[in-house]
């Protein structure tokens, strides 16, 4: 009898010693998925994601994580690659089990997995530019599941030719990349152009790879083009800029696109990007901002952070990650790890402050932003300046 | 022939028990999805063992094929409304007739010359796909496209894509083991080992090496419709030269030189070295590629199904010795 | 007036006026300038297809090392521009030795499928490495003597384009000079023409087949040198390359020297006029549509012997 209350005892302090300490160990992690370009032909876009990505985590880890919760985030590079998203996606959501993903990187990639979003019903925030992403190109509904942080291209293509029209441009000429994010640049350029009485004289197009464009910028120099708007990202947006000032045409202003957003470029285009107007989010002018600005703090503190932790200064593309990732923690905060709870707080979200604007989402607007989540900036002294 | 069923049959019972082991192991459910990309891009690659392993032949453009047959079922479902199947149909019908245009001036030429041949007409219609933007939906990509049904049922769960994919692959399998059984078959094999002598005895090798190129770009145009009601999005980037490149390894690394079911291992190892195991090599994967391609080519030209062969062999010895 | 940078003013009633004459002359300097560059890698080609009868698919790769290893020089170690220039073309000549060591010595007598794919193994093999050293992002060389454009029958010249002429013009000069002058240039001809022959009178045609490589990658690394100025130079620039100075060699006849400069400039210009006039997005297209026009119709090229182009095994 003596012995047998022993054993007893000795298991039940065993068992104690075990579940205790699980119990205290504190509360499950809120698991997140992520899948970025961080090598392809995108790097540029997935690596800065994802750096933003670890940072934020650690943050918010270090500061108690999410309601005591700690925020678990798996990243998978998806090598810029259909295919290769649409099947980490689906292990995110079908092996490792998240509450919700964000990302990708890319327009193609992100357009790959929107049907696994709405099909498996988890709240899928995008990093990417195309407006086919929330919306669907053929009913013109919105997605029930799908989010996206970043600017949408017809937004900068606003802003763009708000400027021009006040600077007296009527006439303009567009040299686009034969990629998604130039061929939807483009298609909003066209689309937009009536509403601002802008009459495009010259519409050329080039490969991302390609090393020349002064055969399309010869063109335009032959029409009665008043101003340039190029639509490009990658090494191609300095290459047609150097071809811009090479044949003398620097009297015709040029307007980038807003991939144009990284000093590295300025640097690249070697004193041609000169007077180049290029619309940007506040995060890559966080500096410039004034101090009333809405969105100054959230931006310096970014800008900081990053620019401290990794050496470099912040691209443009890592903010989307920010924007998203913060607006998730938010979601997860307020109604816990549920997706159906998360995706409807998020198509309610209002005012959210991020790096890329002051988002607010409705069911009939998964992208949440205006045109007037840009500033208009031009190239000044090898560094950015507001526009006037 | 017959050892060529027995592996077939094999392969069926693999194939039937696989996903619900999966389903039920932690870690890989998402493998069912992983073996449908397997499946589609087999079927390109059993084409391209036919072509390169037993007509002599290559194609570095075969991408093209591919994408004519993915973009035509999604400019037919997705634009026009069409009946998948009927897209289906039309896509083969127009790869065939492309193929076969291309060929005969192709296949006249030999080596090099047939290898920049069909280089060059890979890019002309990757580039084609990107800048008919009115047609393709250009880079921004083709999104929204119907997924496909067989009588009524709709194929949307991934189970029931993995069965209708592999089923077609079984088909195709069986085709192509009777073609290569066949007196089509021995004349193929023939011109791999010359060109010349086959000729000489009077084998009618254009005639040949024109029916291969036209089937296996056949098989590649059924592998592209497959592709596209499965991702219900294209984009022209999924058949660039890199991805030719890449069938080509595929075909290399598993032997389907010599042998059409080394065409699938090859498709299996390398769909799963970049779905799963190469990930740790971050951007250096495509070097691995590249290594994989130099290190088949020199020492092990029979590919890993030569290696199975070899062990299979050795084990066969083994047992004879006792 | 031409060479002298003109007044402002002049500058901009000149834009105002482009004419089409005005632009066709842009479109053929600019054609003149990339085509000189497949006039480069389509002689590189042909002297190692004369002495191999291997067409050296990684040919670019070439190009692009020369683009890289030159900003090195320049830019990291800062070395004037004659040194570095000669510096980078011998590190690529030893790339090229080691390349045909390699790759291509241990398999003699292997099959034209065979060697076709290591060379495009090698290709993406050297694209990792390089991408490994420099990372994807592009580098800029400084222009040689400067960027101020010189106006011309309403063209605007880079001094570059200049210099890209001139050096090739120079090379090309070189390189008949070699072939017909020195005992070694003799010995490479002979070794084209018969190899077995030329092995009989006591050439060493391994050393020859060493020499080719030497030499090809010589040539492709003032290519890159001499065009990274102008359109900068990234890891993966080889294949394109690669692929339009095979069309100029297919275009001028393979095995011909003469034909394949000629043809690497007209090629240039075709698809710059082709960019320029008809439609710029289908640009590669229409080079790539020459390639497979010439090799379907007259695979021997404008210059190159049709008996020749049976003989030849490839």
């Amino acid at each position: 009898m003596k012995r047998r209350l022993c054993v007893i005892s000795l298991v039940a302090l065993l068992v104690m010693a075990f579940v205790i300490p699980v119990m205290a160990a504190g509360k499950k992690p809120y698991t997140l998925g992520a899948v970025f370009s961080v090598t392809g032909r995108a790097s540029f876009l997935g690596d800065p994601e994802k750096k933003t990505t670890q940072m934020v985590v650690d943050q918010i880890n270090a500061a108690g994580g999410i309601d005591g919760h700690p925020l678990q985030v798996i990243i998978y590079d998806d090598k810029s690659d259909d295919t290769e998203c649409r099947l980490l996606v689906t292990r995110l959501i079908k092996t490792d089990k998240v509450t919700a993903v964000f990302g990708p990187s890319l327009s193609g990639t992100s357009l790959a997995v929107v049907d696994l979003a709405e099909k498996h019903k988890i709240p899928l925030v995008s990093c990417a530019a195309s407006w086919k992403i929330v919306t669907n190109p053929t009913t013109k509904e919105e997605r029930k599941w799908v989010f996206k942080t970043p600017q949408k291209d017809s937004h900068a293509v606003e802003k763009i030719y708000d400027f021009m029209k006040f600077k007296g441009i009527t006439k303009i000429a567009i040299i686009t990349v034969t990629t998604g994010f130039g061929a939807s640049g483009r298609e909003e350029l066209i689309r937009l152009a009536p509403y601002y009485g802008m009459t495009i004289v010259a519409d050329e197009k080039f490969g991302p790879k390609d090393t020349d464009m002064t055969a399309q910028l010869t063109r335009i120099r032959g029409t009665a083009g008043q101003g340039i708007v190029g639509w490009s990202i990658g090494p191609t947006q300095v290459t047609y800029i150097r071809n811009w000032r090479d044949l003398g045409m620097t009297k015709i202003p040029f307007y980038q696109s807003h991939g144009f957003g990284s000093r590295k470029n300025i640097e690249l285009a070697a004193g041609a990007a000169e007077g180049v107007y290029c619309p940007l989010g506040a995060t890559n002018i966080g500096k410039l901002l004034p101090e009333a600005h809405i969105q100054k703090k959230v931006a310096m503190k970014y800008n900081l952070d990053y620019e401290k932790k990794y050496g470099e200064p912040i691209s443009s593309f890592g903010a989307h990650a920010w924007d998203a990732l913060y607006l998730l923690a938010d979601a997860l905060k307020a109604v816990g790890p549920s997706k159906r709870k998360i995706r409807d707080y998020l198509e309610n979200k209002k005012d959210f402050i991020g790096q890329h604007g002051v988002f607010n989402f409705s069911p009939v607007d998964h992208n949440g932003l205006t045109k007037d989540a840009f500033e208009m900036v031009v190239v000044k002294g090898g560094d950015w300046a507001l526009a006037r | 022939m017959k050892r060529d069923y027995k592996v077939l049959i094999l392969f069926i019972i693999a194939l039937a028990i696989f996903p619900p082991i999966a389903y039920h192991i932690e870690g890989i459910q998402h493998y069912i999805d992983i073996m449908i990309f397997v499946g589609i891009f087999s079927l390109i690659t059993i084409g391209l063992s036919l072509l390169m392993g037993y007509a002599g032949q290559i194609s570095l453009g075969h991408a093209a094929f591919f994408g004519i047959g993915a973009y035509t079922s999604a400019v037919l479902t997705g634009k026009f409304g069409f009946n998948p199947w009927v897209a289906f149909v039309v896509g083969i019908l127009l790869t065939a007739a492309i193929a076969y245009l291309v060929g005969i001036p192709s296949l006249k030429l030999r080596g090099h010359y047939l290898a920049m041949a069909t280089l060059g007409f890979g890019i002309i219609i990757f580039i084609v796909f990107n800048e008919w933007d009115t047609m393709t939906a250009g880079p921004s990509g083709f999104s929204d496209i119907p997924g496909i049904s067989i009588a009524g049922y709709d194929l949307d769960t991934d189970i029931e894509y993995y069965g209708f994919v592999w089923a077609i692959v079984v088909l195709v399998l069986l085709f192509s083991i009777n073609v290569i059984h066949s007196r089509i078959g021995r004349a193929f094999r023939s011109i791999h080992g010359s060109e010349d002598a086959a000729n000489a005895m009077g084998v009618h090798t254009s005639k040949y090496k024109i029916q291969i190129f036209v089937l296996s770009a056949l098989y590649a145009s059924i592998a592209g419709s497959l592709y596209t009601h499965y991702m219900n999005f294209l984009s022209p980037s999924s058949f660039s030269l890199f991805f030719s490149i890449k069938l080509v390894i595929m075909v290399i690394l598993g032997g389907g030189m010599a042998n059409i079911w080394g065409a699938i291992l090859g498709t299996w190892t390398i769909t799963l070295l970049g779905a799963e195991w190469l990930h740790f090599l971050e951007e250096f994967e495509f070097l691995a590629y590249g290594a994989i391609l130099l290190l088949m080519t020199i020492f092990l030209p029979r590919g890993l199904i030569g290696l199975v062969e070899l062990i299979g062999a050795r084990w066969r010895r083994g047992l004879l010795a006792r | 007036m031409a060479g002298r940078p003109l007044p402002f003013c002049h500058i901009l009633r000149k834009m105002e006026q482009i004419t089409l004459g005005n632009q066709i002359v842009q479109y053929i300097f600019t054609g003149i300038t990339v085509g000189s560059i497949y006039a480069l890698v389509a002689l590189g080609f042909n002297i190692i297809y004369n002495a191999t009868e291997v067409i050296n698919l990684a040919q670019g790769e070439f190009v692009m090392l020369g683009g890289l290893i030159m900003v090195f020089f320049v830019t990291i170690l800062k070395l004037p521009l004659i040194i570095a220039f000669i510096s980078t073309v011998v590190v690529v000549t030893a790339v090229g030795v080691l390349f045909e060591r390699l790759a291509i010595y241990p398999l003699k007598g292997a099959s034209v499928l065979t060697l076709i794919i290591i060379t495009i193994a090698a290709s993406i093999l050297i694209q990792g490495i390089a991408m490994g050293i420099w990372g994807k992002d592009p580098y800029d060389l400084v222009a040689f003597s400067g960027r101020i454009p010189i106006s011309f029958l309403g063209a605007m010249i880079q001094p570059q384009y200049l210099w890209i002429l001139g050096i090739t013009v120079v090379v090309v000069i070189l390189l008949n000079l070699f072939f017909d002058r020195t005992i070694v240039g003799k010995a490479m001809a002979a070794c084209a023409d018969n190899p077995e022959a030329a092995s009989l009178v006591g050439i060493n045609v391994k050393m020859m087949v060493l020499f080719s490589f030497a030499l090809s990658a010589a040539i492709g690394s003032i290519a890159g040198i001499v065009i990274t100025p102008i359109s900068l130079m990234e890891f993966d620039r080889g294949p394109m390359l690669a692929i339009k100075g095979f069309g100029a060699v297919v275009l001028g006849g393979l095995g011909s020297f003469g034909g394949a400069v000629f043809a690497g400039f007209l090629l240039g210009v075709i698809e710059s006029l082709f960019a320029g006039l008809v439609h710029s997005g289908y640009k590669d297209a229409a080079a790539l549509m020459v390639l497979l026009i010439v090799l379907f119709i007259r695979p021997s090229g404008l210059f190159g012997s049709i008996e020749v182009a049976k003989i030849k095994k490839f």
